[in-house]
């Protein structure tokens, strides 16, 4: 039997189906609250050199450092005098000129670690770098925004495959590359058949949110999960073509994504946070091409989404963030690279910035480690404040300590 | 629940190892658990095979000189050096796939199965394909034996050394790192030590280190002679005496227990169950046959809430698919691709306290792919989906060699795409032992019979609806299409 004859096998059967009584409870119209403010984190897989993202022009440490990477100062987007961006980056300048782009330089974490996977997992799961968490944080946040919500579209992925970051206790974001080919895939009748016969089943339990998922039935959960998963396809898919983003856009991956959420956020969805990634950026080896041709698809994809949310006036309610999981060593290496380091730079982009431009002081080349810079903001720190501040959200209980809040919103 | 012997002796084979095998159906019903449970005993009995993948012209490379002294980093080229990093990232790759044939095919279920806890439990991350190599025969000879021993062999291995940063741990600059996982994630768990005991035992560990063809070596001059107190004894304690110590608390024996009975019998773990397989592990000195003979041995190993309770790993379900349904796999890379896709990449674990299981393999993305894994075997499918980046693993280059980044998949590896640039999975599946179960199974029986061989759980999906579903054009085809569809359930996922 070919594929095709499979498939089609299941065509044939009755498409009417019962809407299973959980999925009823979950179907009911989310009402989006005016000025409801909207979280977009881009993360930069493989540790962005930030030295070369933000640069020091006037620094001779910088330029000693790197005799051969250094970005000269007339090549730099300058922002100051002191102060220029990587030359790809002239759209964020832009912004900066705006008032629309802040900087956070030096942010990082006590006893940081070197290993990509140890050290995004201390970023994504907001641990100490001693501590092992298998929640995010931004499933954490995703489980008190959800608490008996049924249906976890809170907070988005753009991508095949779910972050740590969006993994919580009771509930795991979703992750999705386009709203259409969800909704497709997940559409095959005999999906929704099985689920709805497990509903009708005498002997499954009602999934409503239990206390702890630990103490529902295995098979119980991964119906919910299923449950959760096409009702949310359903309605990502709606909520999608409500009022799609007829902005151009870039064609690059970045650009896509940034498409999908400019739809998204547009339409009446409820969600509040979306995750993407752009990578990678482990620059051990000629480093010059690879961020610039990265830097060329940031700098067109975000241009390009934030004059759409501008001009439809969304800009105002929206933050995005840009993170890595480390920052790259002061000095060069002998492949025309960089090697893992500590702290580093993220951007804060939106119409709502309190404080902008730079944040804080650039990092200090006097003072490093063992070669790394020292960290002078905790990322945790910066988790908090979008959490209280921009989400209005407990970010105590979310990130489990008392935080220092920063002043960018 | 009606607990047939058919079903209880495939909870033995998915727990203590992969699933049944095709050619052990028809036995399935007929023999007592006690004649299965000998059976694998004797299986994994035997000698265990080096799996040796490593590239002959890696060898030569590392091994050739012979003196590890002129093996120092320094002494080769840049060219030798990621000649190395790519062979040794292609031959992990390797490994991992002659590990997972070994779970597919071994009849020595047992001990591959308790390999993979160790290898989640002892969980490192090594470009190194020796490290990786020789820890992974450290673990699968040790996998049955006495849990001290294989505590002493995992931490004097290169792979955790390494690692661990032990090579960074001296006298004068002690690292803390090994001392501390040793204590927190091997033995004996969060809370039930102090910072000193973590400073402490760094101290006793120090100058423990590996060369780089993967030899244990004790540099006595990085070594701190001192006294130290540790867990309130004081003695000049080195790393053995500090293990050894370890091994004496029965926090250790209650930890790993628990731990293996939320891998083996049920996420919800039964306290007085547990302390008492504990404290009769810690009687035994730590065998880790007994614990399990005790464990398969007890009246509850059978009970109706232990059986189809458990979410299968990705490899669970990878080798469990394969066990069943022998197939041969044109582009075998492809399963690498599914275990990251599902969250589980052999050799590559999350973290150093390993995959978390249980729930935690569950979320939207990885669960309809789950659901969709059977039909793509069958009907030859394309999936769409890419994996995470890994840049611990690529060093910013994606597989095949193009530098990441590069936005589309196209142009990648001749053999893996579909025609509609998805990838497949290019498998042919050799019906013929699964289909003899099935002979001389009444029309009326047959949907039953299919689906008590391919579901653990009391209920699933029942026949009206999946014949909805089915051609059935002939009884073969109702056979393979009606599993493929039974095996396409929430329910397949559990055992």
């Amino acid at each position: 039997m070919n594929r095709k004859r499979f498939l089609q096998a299941g065509s044939l059967a009755t498409a009417s189906l019962l809407l299973p009584r959980f999925l009823k409870a979950v179907e009911r119209p989310v009402m989006v609250p005016p000025g409801n403010k909207v979280l977009v984190v881009l993360q930069l897989s493989g540790g962005n050199d930030g030295l070369n993202t933000v640069i020091p022009v006037r620094n001779d440490i910088y330029y000693r450092s790197r005799p051969h990477l250094g970005i000269e100062k007339d090549r730099a987007a300058l922002i100051t005098d002191e102060v220029g961006l990587h030359p790809a980056l002239t759209g964020l300048k832009g912004l900066y000129d705006d008032g629309s782009l802040g900087i956070l330089s030096s942010v990082g974490y006590p006893n940081p670690d070197r290993s990509h996977f140890r050290s995004m997992d201390i970023w994504q799961t907001a641990s100490d770098s001693r501590q092992y968490l298998s929640t995010g944080w931004l499933g954490r946040y995703l489980d008190a925004q959800c608490s008996g919500c049924g249906r976890p579209t809170q907070v988005l992925e753009i991508d095949d495959v779910v972050s740590l970051a969006l993994k919580g206790e009771q509930f795991k974001g979703m992750a999705l590359k386009d709203p259409r080919r969800l909704y497709t895939a997940s559409h095959e009748d005999y999906f929704r058949e099985i689920m709805a016969a497990h509903q009708g089943d005498p002997g499954a339990a009602l999934p409503v949110a239990t206390a702890a998922h630990e103490a529902e039935r295995p098979v119980d959960y991964l119906y919910k999960t299923m449950a959760t998963t096409l009702s949310g396809a359903d309605y990502i898919f709606e909520q999608s073509k409500l009022r799609p983003s007829s902005a151009s856009y870039p064609n690059t991956e970045l650009g896509k994504n940034l498409h999908t959420i400019a739809s998204l956020i547009l339409s009446d969805i409820n969600t509040r946070v979306y995750y993407l990634s752009l990578g990678s950026f482990d620059t051990h080896v000629n480093q010059a091409a690879q961020q610039q041709r990265l830097f060329t698809e940031l700098n067109d994809a975000v241009g390009a989404f934030v004059a759409d949310l501008k001009a439809n006036h969304r800009f105002e309610d929206s933050l995005l963030v840009t993170f890595s999981e480390f920052g790259r060593r002061v000095t060069q290496n002998a492949s025309g690279g960089t090697d893992h380091g500590t702290a580093n730079t993220m951007f804060l982009i939106g119409g709502g910035l309190q404080r902008k431009g730079l944040v804080n002081n650039l990092p200090d080349l006097e003072n490093l480690v063992e070669g790394d810079l020292k960290y002078q903001v905790d990322f945790k720190d910066v988790y908090a404040t979008i959490l209280n501040k921009w989400l209005g959200a407990d970010d105590k209980s979310i990130l489990g300590r008392q935080s220092a809040y920063l002043d960018f919103i | 629940m009606d607990l047939t012997n058919q079903r209880r002796n495939q909870h033995l084979f998915w727990r203590a190892g992969f699933g049944p095998m095709a050619e052990d159906l028809n036995a399935l019903a007929t023999h007592t658990q006690k004649s299965f449970t000998e059976a694998l005993w004797k299986a994994s009995d035997r000698p265990v095979a080096y799996l040796d993948v490593v590239d002959n012209a890696l060898k030569g490379l590392v091994m050739g000189a012979g003196d590890v002294a002129v093996l120092q980093r320094k002494e080769l080229s840049a060219d030798e050096k990621k000649q190395i990093r790519v062979q040794s990232r292609q031959d992990i790759k390797s490994l991992n796939l002659a590990w997972l044939a070994e779970m597919v095919n071994s009849d020595a279920q047992m001990r591959e199965k308790m390999a993979l806890f160790w290898h989640g439990h002892f969980a490192s991350r090594n470009v190194n394909i020796f490290y990786q190599q020789l820890l992974l025969d450290t673990i699968r000879k040790g996998a049955l034996g006495n849990f001290g021993d294989l505590l002493k062999e995992v931490s004097k291995s290169a792979a955790m050394l390494n690692f661990l940063n032990n090579n960074q741990n001296k006298k004068d600059h002690p690292n803390e790192n090994f001392a501390r996982e040793v204590m927190e994630l091997f033995t004996m768990g969060r809370g039930h030590y102090t910072e000193e005991d973590v400073r402490e035992g760094a101290r006793a560990f120090t100058g423990w280190g590996a060369s780089l063809n993967g030899e244990f070596i004790f540099r006595k001059g990085q070594h701190d002679e001192g006294q130290k107190t540790f867990l309130g004894k004081t003695g000049r304690f080195d790393g053995d005496d500090v293990l050894n110590l370890l091994l004496e608390q029965k926090q250790t024996s209650l930890y790993i227990t628990r731990k293996l009975y939320r891998y083996l019998v049920n996420e919800q773990v039964d306290e007085a169950r547990v302390q008492g397989l504990a404290d009769r592990w810690y009687q035994s000195n730590y065998d880790i046959s007994s614990l399990l003979k005790d464990i398969f041995h007890s009246d509850w190993w059978y009970d109706p809430r232990n059986i189809g309770s458990r979410i299968k790993s990705p490899v669970d379900l990878l080798a469990g698919i394969r066990r069943l349904l022998p197939m041969k796999i044109a582009n075998e890379e492809v399963q690498l691709a599914l275990q990251r896709l599902l969250g589980q990449l052999l050799f590559y674990p999350p973290n150093v306290a390993g995959w978390p299981g249980g729930a935690n393999w569950i979320d939207s993305s990885t669960l309809m792919f789950r659901l969709r894994i059977p039909e793509l075997i069958y009907a030859s499918g394309e999936f769409h989906l890419r994996p995470k980046d890994d840049d611990d693993q690529m060093m910013g280059m994606r597989e095949g060699g193009e530098v990441a980044g590069v936005p589309a998949m196209a142009g990648g590896k001749k053999g893996r795409m579909g025609g509609g640039g998805g990838q497949m999975i290019r498998a042919e599946i050799d019906w013929v032992p699964y289909l003899k179960r099935f002979e001389q199974v009444p029309d009326e029986q047959l949907f039953a019979a299919i689906s008590g061989i391919v579901l653990q759980t009391p209920s699933g999906p029942g026949e009206s609806l999946v014949k909805k579903y089915v051609t059935g054009d002939n009884r073969e085809e109702f056979i393979k299409a009606a599993t493929i569809r039974l095996m396409s359930t929430p329910e397949y996922q559990l055992c």
